[in-house]
């Protein structure tokens, strides 16, 4: 038996949606925050069993779509440098930087670059490797940020001396925050993050009900798990009460998962980031302590990168995408000259981006 | 020998057994002199055993072909690693060129072979190698006829590529091709998908997962001719290698101009493959499948082809997947177990590379 079989209980599914369907009022809006989510919802079809007044809309939770376009030319412009190895999680490879490049490209015209699966696999990489500089691309939110600071702490015990980290890491309570501050969209209710949440604790949403009036429903990520967080906004609405649900208790404690935390913290401090769509949010970044500068990429490697245009030459609409303000197909070059083969922005290259889900799994 | 097949952990502290068989191959054994013939008749010789290879002429002749159209296939392996669970390298050329020939509804007869060797690959590995060839080749009835071995510098090859090229015959009144689905056809696959990518993928560098997976490495064409041997209008064969079922489903709804409509709870998959790939976030119908075929047969004959599929060790997980419709041409679209339909795309990118 699978582990996660009875999460995906078709009759069970349908059950839950009937459930809705009876008890719902009025027209609502719901925004699920995390790319995996989004990646779920459309790979299950989810969006087409629910009740037809339930509008679900994708928010900014991608890692790769909401990286900065700098960040990504920095990137690019590391691999350019001499006797460097660039460690990367695949989604990272195809995002094109301002001049239409990318880390696939670069690979191709002789740059080293090896996809991971950890950043612990990058340390393997560093200590097979001594004559290299091996810098792992950080990307991704309080799920990955732990084991990059792990990565960190192993190679300080390890001693090992050519190993770097390139920190875009960002924090998803602060851009939640910010989307919401913009007050370009009406939510009735965010379904929550699993995986961060499996990090930060139930507990680090309360401001949503309390300072926003929003709810919240944290959930997991299969099937059942999904519809229940649905189920728990719709009533939520109809009882009047928002707050902080979680129904993915498998996995979300309401004081997170405290050594992942401590270890986040131990190497990472809060910063300004920026953030592609939503722009720069104060203590939204986690950037590496001036205590473990000697593996923070940005202190150690000196290249100048010219400022990018606002958005993308293109002026493609990830922006606006991220945001929520359109859906993907509303997008003046979705399908057309952005298609996963040639994205034009990163909403198209991540396989959690709104864009990517829409291109592969949507067929209206 | 067996070396190769057990674990990391127990083939380092018996290396020295191999200490006799350490030998190498040589920039030299490719030059075409004393070396080349020496590598030629004590590795390959020695299991390629025709008649036409022994004479060391530059091309070999077939006597008398049976009557039919004449099919002609190539393919080049590059798989790394090149000794996996379930097969290596060689198994992966001699089933995957007699497949392709299949997949027309043709008779594989001959086969060549084509090494490129990087210089320093183990004498050893090649035997064991050219050893599996001639085992498959038995296996499915075809004769190695013609072959070449090419060595490069260290770098200029990773271990060994090798290529194969094949003829058959198509036997008359057979119309096998991907253009060729109708609509209403009923489409089968032999049993469940992904094997192959998941075995090669546990055995990539830096994947630290173990798993039992096998690959589903087989020569298709026996249980392909049990099939025609009771039905004559089977419309498209298709091996989903590269790319999976997702992209082979593809191919047929683009070629035929027709749409295509799966069962997502009617596809074959093994418990390891969908836990590694919920685990890897991968999706199983874009993974790789070395021994399985999909079939369109018009609805009438499908459960007939059901029955005698699972007659077969290859087809025993065999299953009735979809539909052909003319609602979408060119679309493929799944039914999710959730009872929602999404489309299959093609997919993008390098999945895997280096698969097969």
């Amino acid at each position: 038996m699978s582990l996660t079989a009875e999460f995906k209980d078709p009759s069970l599914v349908r059950a839950i949606i009937k459930n809705m369907s009876d008890i719902q009022t009025k027209p609502l809006t719901f925004m699920e925050f995390c790319g995996t989510h989004t990646q779920s919802i459309f790979k299950h079809g989810i969006r087409k069993l629910l009740p037809k007044t339930i509008k679900m809309l994708s928010g900014p939770g991608c890692p790769v779509c909401v990286t900065d376009q700098k960040e990504i030319d920095y990137s690019i412009a590391l691999s350019q440098l001499p006797g460097v190895i660039i460690t990367t999680f695949g989604d990272f490879l195809k995002v094109p930087g301002s001049d239409g490049s990318n880390l696939q490209k670069a690979r191709a015209w002789g740059a080293d670059i090896r996809i991971v699966y950890s950043p612990l696999d990058a340390i393997q990489i560093a200590l097979q490797n001594k004559q290299k500089k091996v810098i792992f691309l950080g990307i991704g939110f309080e799920t990955t940020a732990p084991i990059v600071a792990a990565s960190i702490l192993r190679a300080v015990k390890d001693r090992v001396s050519n190993y770097y980290v390139f920190s875009m890491h960002k924090l998803t309570p602060p851009a939640t925050k910010a989307i919401l501050n913009l007050g370009e969209i009406k939510l009735d209710g965010i379904l929550g993050p699993g995986h961060v949440s499996t990090i930060i604790g139930s507990l680090a949403w309360e401001f949503l009900p309390s300072i926003y009036n929003l709810p919240f429903a944290i959930s997991g990520f299969e099937a059942v798990d999904i519809i229940k967080g649905l189920e728990s906004l719709v009533k939520q609405n109809v009882e009047k009460k928002p707050q902080v649900i979680n129904t993915y208790s498998r996995s979300v404690r309401p004081e997170g998962n405290t050594r992942a935390i401590a270890t986040m913290n131990e190497v990472f401090y809060e910063d300004l980031a920026c953030w592609r769509g939503l722009g720069s949010i104060p203590d939204s970044g986690l950037s590496i302590k001036s205590s473990y500068k000697k593996f923070n990429a940005k202190d150690q490697f000196d290249i100048r990168i010219p400022e990018p245009e606002l958005f993308n030459p293109y002026d493609c609409q990830c922006h606006e995408v991220i945001r929520g303000l359109i859906e993907p197909p509303e997008c003046r070059y979705f399908k057309n000259k952005c298609t996963p083969d040639n994205p034009l922005g990163a909403c198209m290259v991540s396989s959690e981006g709104a864009c990517s889900a829409y291109y592969l799994y949507s067929y209206e | 020998m067996l070396v190769w097949f057990l674990p990391r952990v127990l083939a380092l502290p018996i290396t020295f057994t191999l200490m006799n068989n350490q030998d190498k191959v040589l920039l030299s054994h490719g030059s075409g002199g004393r070396l080349s013939h020496s590598l030629i008749k004590d590795v390959f010789l020695k299991y390629f055993t025709e008649p036409q290879l022994l004479n060391n002429e530059d091309a070999s002749t077939i006597p008398d072909l049976p009557a039919g159209k004449l099919c002609f296939s190539t393919d080049s392996y590059v798989v790394k690693p090149i000794f996996f669970p379930g097969g290596n390298i060689g198994k992966l050329a001699v089933c995957g060129t007699v497949n392709d020939l299949s997949m027309r509804g043709a008779l594989p007869l001959y086969l060549s072979a084509g090494f490129i060797i990087e210089e320093g690959f183990l004498i050893k590995d090649l035997e064991m190698i050219a050893q599996t060839m001639f085992q498959y080749s038995q296996k499915s009835s075809v004769k190695i006829i013609t072959g070449d071995t090419k060595v490069v510098e260290r770098g200029a090859a990773d271990k060994i590529f090798i290529n194969t090229s094949g003829v058959g015959i198509i036997p008359e009144g057979r119309s096998v091709s991907t253009t060729n689905a109708k609509i209403g056809d009923y489409i089968l696959i032999n049993g469940t998908i992904g094997d192959h990518g998941i075995a090669i993928l546990s055995q990539r560098e830096g994947m630290n997962f173990s798993s039992t997976i096998q690959s589903d490495c087989a020569p298709l064409n026996m249980i392909v001719e049990s099939l025609f041997n009771i039905c004559s209008s089977i419309h498209v064969l298709k091996d989903p290698t590269r790319g999976g079922l997702g992209t082979s489903l593809n191919e047929v709804a683009l070629a035929s101009k027709i749409g295509i409509e799966i069962n997502e709870d009617s596809i074959p998959i093994s418990r390891t493959v969908a836990t590694a790939c919920e685990m890897l976030g991968l999706d199983p119908l874009y993974l790789a499948n070395e021994g399985k075929f999909i079939t369109f047969v018009p609805p009438e004959e499908a459960d007939k082809i059901l029955i005698e599929m699972k007659k077969n060790q290859l087809g025993i997980e065999a299953s009735i997947i979809g539909i052909v419709t003319d609602s979408h041409p060119g679309l493929v679209l799944m039914k999710t177990i959730y009872g929602a339909k999404r489309v299959i795309n093609m997919p993008s990118g390098e999945l895997l590379p280096r698969i097969c």
